[in-house]
């Protein structure tokens, strides 16, 4: 192959000057001139071109070559498609739902630490068990983040947005539970600074931590988006490269017709299905992998992430709520109301709605957690959920009354008492939603590798059908070549 | 030791603001005086001058001397143990409603073991209702945050609010006060080992924090001696702050910086305080029995010498951190 690049270049370049004054003018170039292989072959190939037998073997030649770039294209976009597919399921779906864990452990933590020190001196083993708990599930699923993103200072360069938060929050955790901890030791001494420490920690973990673990969920959702959008994107090369290739078939055999008056040839006829059977196949797997991951992405994107956004406001709310408490008046809003009380109420209402409508009309993200849910096993524990919030709000009313009374001690033993505490209430509201999220992560996953079968065998498939086109559109040719000999 | 020195900065803090109302006066007379058609401009300063001769404290009983100077600020009506309505409605309840505060260490704090408010204002504010309801007084606390004092005595949320509250001449346009029961300023708070030695130049550079929307932002926006001015939404923060190394000094009152300094034993307060503030019971302006009736109860909580009510409440809250007071405040009526 090399030979005839190197002659040509070399012939291009040594008779330039004696062929100037001829080229000129004069019809043909002299004998004397050696001719450049390219040029050669062309020749020869228009020469061929004249003859049938010539022209069938370029035809042959030529649908053979069509149908296997169809057949490599369908393999490599597929493949890709199905490898994306699995990326959605095996990688950013499990990351996403990991990153919110992450915001779950960090925001349950915070609210964690300041019932516990309200309870003072009688804090539970329970409550720092679940404390405890919240920080080292936050602490390990990062440590599993960073395994899939590029943490700054890492070989290989910058850091991508998930890494840079992972490595943002590292920094930021010790410091939190440092705060917490001086509060918690200020706390047993008595001193009222140990609630300042508290709301501190609080700031910090409502400034720095949370909106870097919402950095992150954005950043894995991000990669979910790209991977399912990847994943469910139309093969459009390998469909024109089938059309194509199906067109070319369908015009040798109309052509072989109109010479032969004979109808079928078997090898291209043979040709032609195996190629219309991989497109046809390449629609249909498209087609259910699409309505899969579609449907999975719906849940994956919207339900879980309505129902985890729920779950956080539920757990933000509860913390104002221990903190209202903690700081007893000590932190205002700009038009002199309780910082703390306020914003629960804001969390309220982002989970629930306004509080002041009936039952019957759901709206907040529960609401929309409720219309996402695709069956009644999905709904039941959304339906707790949202029963136990109504609870929560005329309890916390009952505690704010007190607690404006002037009686603290029945406000804390309605926030933070047993069974008939607001604590309870969002227990079950933090359980139901705990349980609504397995549901719809089931779902998810079954909706997804059902899209993700489709793929299954497409590739080896399409690859071997390829293959037995071009050789059956071959030997097709090949069979008309022969009556000419 | 620099009481002269205080007394004179007193001196010069009470009668900046007395020259500042007379200018006011003097520019509405130059506005005045022209629409009344005599087109003679007044000698504006000549006035401003003489009056300053009267100086603080001796103003005349006219009408126009009730207005309020800081000199005057303390002054409250004349004690009296009779029941007025505002009385009789609060025995009527069967309870004395208080807004105090919850967070203030030795002032009103939770005791940490019984969950129960505790501190000089408590202790006061107890004082009251037994004076009041009898022995087995019903006393309701209420937390109020600072910005909530006022609103609360005004619309009778709270019957009084005890909860170290500076008695001064805006706020006596909104309530009305007692006689003063603590004298405290504006101090600052540092580490032990800071080079920073007062309110002075020694704050050159350092990183000084003060509750937002409190006197000490005023004071430090006012002369900041070279700092650099954090705020924070309470005094305690500032506290934190300090700990966490975020603030070199906190500039807030005696009371609260001595509480402060009783929960961190590496820091203290550096120099005097600045300023001079005294500590009232707030009441509605439209309860004079009220205030009557808590001024004699102060009056009773004053007296006894070393063995006086205040005095035992003084040693047993604030002495450990605020220590050489030798006894409460003069009380002073403008009746």
């Amino acid at each position: 192959m090399s030979s005839p690049s190197s002659a040509s270049s070399a012939t291009s370049v040594s008779p330039e000057p004696s062929a100037r004054p001829g080229s000129a003018g004069g019809p043909a170039a002299p004998a004397a001139r050696r001719r450049t292989a390219w040029a050669e072959g062309l020749d020869q190939l228009r020469a061929a071109a004249t003859t049938e037998p010539g022209r069938l073997r370029a035809i042959g030649a030529v649908l053979a070559l069509l149908v296997v770039v169809f057949g490599a294209t369908a393999v490599w976009q597929v493949t890709d498609r199905s490898r994306a597919a699995d990326d959605v399921v095996l990688r950013s779906q499990p990351l996403t739902a990991d990153a919110a864990s992450v915001y779950r452990s960090l925001a349950d933590a915070d609210t964690t630490a300041a019932g516990g020190f309200l309870a003072g001196g009688t804090e539970s083993a329970a409550t720092r068990e679940r404390y405890e708990a919240d920080l080292a599930m936050a602490s390990r699923l990062l440590v599993r983040a960073a395994a899939n993103a590029q943490v700054p200072g890492a070989e290989g360069g910058a850091a991508d947005r998930a890494g840079t938060q992972i490595a943002r929050l590292n920094a930021l955790l010790p410091r939190y539970t440092g705060l917490v901890e001086t509060a918690r030791t200020n706390n047993r001494q008595g001193l009222p600074l140990g609630g300042a420490y508290l709301r501190y920690a609080n700031g910090q973990m409502r400034t720095e931590l949370l909106p870097a673990a919402q950095a992150l969920y954005d950043a894995e959702r991000q990669r979910l988006t790209a991977d399912h959008e990847r994943a469910t994107a139309w093969p459009w090369f390998a469909l024109a490269a089938g059309a194509l290739a199906i067109g070319a078939l369908g015009w040798a055999q109309r052509r072989h017709y109109r010479r032969t008056h004979r109808v079928f040839n078997r090898g291209l006829l043979a040709a032609t299905v195996a190629s219309v059977a991989v497109l046809l196949w390449l629609v249909a797997a498209h087609t259910v992998a699409r309505a899969g991951l579609s449907d999975a992405y719906a849940h994956g994107a919207r339900s879980l992430q309505v129902l985890n956004t729920a779950r956080i406001d539920a757990l933000r709310a509860r913390a104002d709520e221990n903190l209202t408490l903690v700081a007893r008046g000590a932190v205002l809003t700009a038009d002199q109301k309780d910082f703390y009380e306020v914003d629960f109420q804001a969390k309220m209402g982002h989970l629930a709605g306004p509080g002041d409508r009936g039952s019957a009309d759901v709206s907040g993200e529960l609401g929309t957690a409720l219309a996402l849910a695709g069956d009644e096993a999905g709904r039941r524990p959304v339906r707790e959920a949202l029963a136990a919030v109504g609870q929560w709000r005329a309890r916390h009313a009952d505690a704010r009354s007190a607690d404006d009374k002037g009686d603290y001690d029945r406000a804390l033993a309605k926030v933070i008492g047993g069974d008939g505490s607001t604590g309870a209430s969002f227990d079950r509201v933090d359980t139901g939603l705990g349980r609504a999220l397995v549901h719809e992560q089931a779902r998810f996953r079954s909706a997804a590798d059902g899209g993700r079968a489709a793929f299954g065998l497409l590739a080896v498939g399409a690859a071997v059908l390829a293959v037995l086109a071009a050789a059956a559109a071959v030997l097709g040719i090949g069979r008309r070549l022969s009556e000419y000999r | 030791m620099g009481t002269r020195g205080r007394g004179l900065r007193n001196l010069r803090a009470v009668l900046a603001p007395v020259a500042a109302g007379m200018a006011v006066m003097a520019a509405t007379a130059t506005v005045l005086v022209p629409a009344l058609g005599h087109g003679v401009r007044p000698e504006a300063p000549r006035p401003v001058a003489t009056h300053r001769a009267y100086g603080p404290g001796t103003a005349p009983a006219s009408p126009a001397a009730a207005r309020c100077t800081p000199a005057s600020a303390a002054e409250s009506l004349r004690p009296s143990p009779a029941d007025g309505p505002a009385v009789e409605r609060i025995k009527k309840k069967g309870q004395l409603v208080v807004g105090v505060d919850q967070n203030t260490y030795r002032w009103g704090y939770r005791d940490r073991d019984t969950g129960r408010l505790e501190g000089f204002d408590i202790d006061l504010a107890r004082a009251i209702a037994k004076d009041i309801l009898g022995p087995d007084a019903k006393v309701v606390f209420q937390a109020v945050p600072t910005n909530q004092r006022i609103p609360a005595v005004r619309q009778r949320t709270v019957d009084m609010v005890v909860r170290t509250m500076t008695i001064n001449c805006a706020r006596k346009e909104q309530v009305a006060f007692s006689t003063a029961y603590f004298q405290a300023g504006q101090q600052v708070l540092a580490p032990k080992r800071s080079t920073i030695t007062a309110f002075d130049d020694s704050l050159r550079g350092k990183r000084v924090c003060t509750a937002a929307g409190s006197t000490g932002e005023t004071e430090l926006a006012r002369r900041s001696h070279g700092a650099r001015v954090l705020t924070a939404p309470n005094q305690l923060d500032c506290l934190v702050r300090l700990q966490l190394g975020e603030a070199d000094a906190v500039v807030t009152d005696s009371a609260l910086a001595a509480a402060q300094a009783a929960q961190d034993p590496t820091v203290e307060l550096k120099g005097a305080p600045f300023t001079d503030e005294s500590y009232g019971v707030a009441m509605n302006k439209d309860d004079p029995d009220l205030v009557r009736r808590v001024n004699k109860v102060l009056d009773d909580y004053r007296s006894g010498g070393e063995d006086s009510p205040w005095m035992r409440a003084y040693r047993k809250w604030l002495q450990a951190d605020l220590p050489g007071i030798s006894g409460p405040p003069e009380p002073q009526y403008g009746d």
